[in-house]
């Protein structure tokens, strides 16, 4: 199995969430994260100091899937995440080991 | 006794009163999240200690006696107080007076924020009410003082509150020194809402405190009003219009701190200027205000939010500017420069703010300096770190 | 590639920002959370009732690299945010099979 992981404009999470759901995938977790990247920042003025927020707000999207179906799931999450505008994230794959349902105790593919 | 004077000081001493939390929120929402609840304790404090002093002995320094520096304790334990009933009661008067002594130390704690010890901060408050508030409060609101005795104006406390808490502020920020991580760590502000709710509620209680000034609900306590509203109004103009110029965005925070700035600076002169005088001292003290930012900067003094900027050189503005705008046809037995008073008036209106900030400034680094040698002022580095909620109170504001 | 994962002392972010752009890494994600570990938690009083608090908030942080990158970044993360105090967090590697730069489709190296 592998864990997928993107960290996409908040904005385009509601399309990536019915990208998946059309190509069958029924659990997703996200995450509000910051990143910081080519993007960059901005900056902000409080009573004449500035501030570099060199931060931008992010989501991050985790996944667990079968091994046959990652790439094509990583496909369908980078057509539906990109704006073609920088900033628009990444997706990296690792592997997993387990995975356990916890109401059922199902393990492998059965618990994704 | 009139009624419906007395009436009006004691719905102005409860509109003081709300000035406080105003403060606190003002103040709260530019800290970090993580010392937010200091912040706001340390002015809802204020309002425990300083009330409970005033009545047992700061009201008795500030009014008792006729000396021109220093009361006697005629009123101390609130006795005698009745003796004072004539156009509106003793205690009316003794409980607006309140809450000006309430809300002055609680202006100090915006430059000291994130490193101030609690129990150092009730000391340092709790001995300035007795030993700086209250003799200024009678220099200037008493009619032996030797302030209103020169003929020096501040009609609520331009130079008695603001100017006292802003020179007390640098004080005692000279003794604690920078907040750890200051220059090098960026400290934005955490929740700008709850700065903008404590605006709202100081423009209103300032109501209370300039109009109420008056002591009467008559003409000159309605023409204070209309002009702490017009300070308040054109000081946020003065301010936005500076800042967008400067650095391109009118901002929320700049809005909240130019209206402060122009209630301050109208403060002293609210019953004695009428016309478009409160719209040009509001507009002077919203860009002076503005300017004055950039002092804490090229000095390395960790004025955390302000105090200095916005208190002291706003009551300086409004303390000053009241020498040219004086008009006896309002109030008052003086005219200002630019009604044929002459430069008397001036004289006498720096004489004032001079009085009370070199006295402030030198009585309140003693103070603060005292309580540094022997208790410390400031809370360890791990204790910084992890904010003053949890360290100093135990709590968190915002619980997960 | 290489997932490095840090959990960190939420004051050390700065400082652990700075150590990897130094290091020549330009993209890392930030989520805020909270620790449970040797640091232990705090006790918290609201109305006389003690309410034991075992997570400590921490910032979690994320960042993909090449492999020849690994050492020095995870070096940089470490210096920057040692404190030499207990809680300073700890950090984990693991493998990456795929990575996706969203915008351009770029994979692999190119899209770290």
């Amino acid at each position: 199995m592998k864990l997928i992981n993107a960290v996409i404009k908040p904005f385009k999470l509601d399309d990536v969430k019915d990208a998946l759901k059309s190509n069958g995938v029924t659990g997703i977790t996200v995450t509000e994260v910051r990143g910081f990247g080519r993007q960059g920042g901005h900056t902000e003025t409080y009573r004449g100091a500035e501030y570099k927020i060199d931060f931008v707000p992010k989501v991050s999207v985790s996944i667990v899937i079968d091994d046959e179906q990652a790439d094509a799931i990583v496909d369908v999450i980078a057509s539906a995440a990109r704006t073609d505008k920088i900033g628009d994230g990444k997706i990296w794959v690792t592997d997993v080991d387990r995975v356990v349902r916890i109401r059922t105790g199902e393990e492998g593919p059965d618990a994704v | 006794m009139d009624s419906g004077n007395t009436a009006w000081v004691l719905v102005s001493a409860a509109l003081v009163l709300f000035m406080t939390p105003g403060l606190a929120f003002f103040y709260g929402g530019m800290v970090r999240s993580k010392n937010v609840l200091g912040m706001l304790m340390q002015n809802i404090f204020a309002m425990g200690l300083i009330s409970t002093i005033w009545a047992i002995i700061g009201f008795s320094i500030a009014f008792g006696g006729d000396g021109p520096i220093i009361g006697n304790l005629d009123f101390a334990f609130m006795e005698n107080v009745t003796s004072l009933d004539d156009n509106i009661p003793g205690f009316a008067f003794f409980a607006f007076q309140m809450m000006f002594a309430v809300i002055t130390p609680a202006l100090i704690t915006g430059a000291t924020a994130d490193r101030l010890k609690f129990g150092s901060y009730v000391l340092l408050i709790g001995l300035w009410s007795i030993v700086v508030y209250a003799p200024a409060a009678r220099w200037v609101f008493n009619a032996n003082g030797w302030i209103f005795e020169m003929g020096a104006l501040d009609f609520a406390g331009g130079a008695a509150i603001h100017i006292n808490a802003g020179m007390a502020a640098l004080a005692v920020v000279l003794v604690i020194g920078n907040r750890t991580g200051h220059g090098s760590e960026p400290m934005p502000p955490h929740n700008l809402p709850l700065t903008v709710l404590g605006t709202g509620i100081l423009w209103f209680g300032w109501f209370g405190f300039n109009a109420g000034s008056a002591l009467a609900a008559d003409g000159v306590a309605a023409q204070a009003l209309v002009n702490t509203q017009l300070g308040a109004a054109t000081g946020m103009l003065g301010w936005l219009l500076v800042e967008r110029i400067k650095t391109g965005h009118a901002t929320v925070l700049g809005a909240c701190s130019g209206a402060v700035a122009g209630l301050v600076a109208i403060t002293p002169g609210a019953g004695f200027v009428g016309g478009v005088a409160p719209m040009i001292i509001g507009t002077v003290a919203g860009v002076a205000c503005y300017f004055a930012l950039f002092i804490k900067a090229k000095m390395n003094w960790d004025d955390s939010l302000d105090v200095i900027a916005v208190h002291l050189i706003g009551g300086i503005v409004g303390t000053l500017v009241l020498g040219f705008f004086a008009d006896t046809a309002v109030n008052g037995e003086f005219n200002g420069l630019f009604f044929g008073g002459g430069i008397e008036l001036l004289k006498d209106q720096f004489v004032a703010a001079v009085g009370i900030g070199v006295f402030s400034f030198v009585a309140t680094y003693a103070i603060a300096f005292g309580i540094q040698r022997t208790i410390g002022l400031r809370v360890d580095l791990d204790a910084e770190r992890v904010g003053l909620d949890q360290s100093e109170h135990a709590e968190s504001a915002y619980a997960s | 590639m290489k997932l490095i994962t840090a959990v960190v002392k939420p004051f050390k972010l700065d400082d652990v920002k700075d150590a990897l752009k130094g290091a020549g890494i330009t993209g890392i994600t930030v989520s805020e959370v909270r620790g449970f570990g040797r640091q232990g938690g705090h006790t918290e009083t609201y109305r006389g009732a003690e309410y034991k608090i075992d997570f400590v908030p921490k910032v979690s942080i994320e960042v993909v690299v090449v492999d020849d990158d690994l050492d020095d970044a995870v070096e940089a993360i470490k210096t920057g945010a040692a404190t030499g105090k207990i809680g300073d967090g700890k950090i984990w590697v693991s493998d990456v099979d795929r990575i996706i730069r969203i915008r351009t489709g770029e994979e692999g190296v190119d899209a770290v």
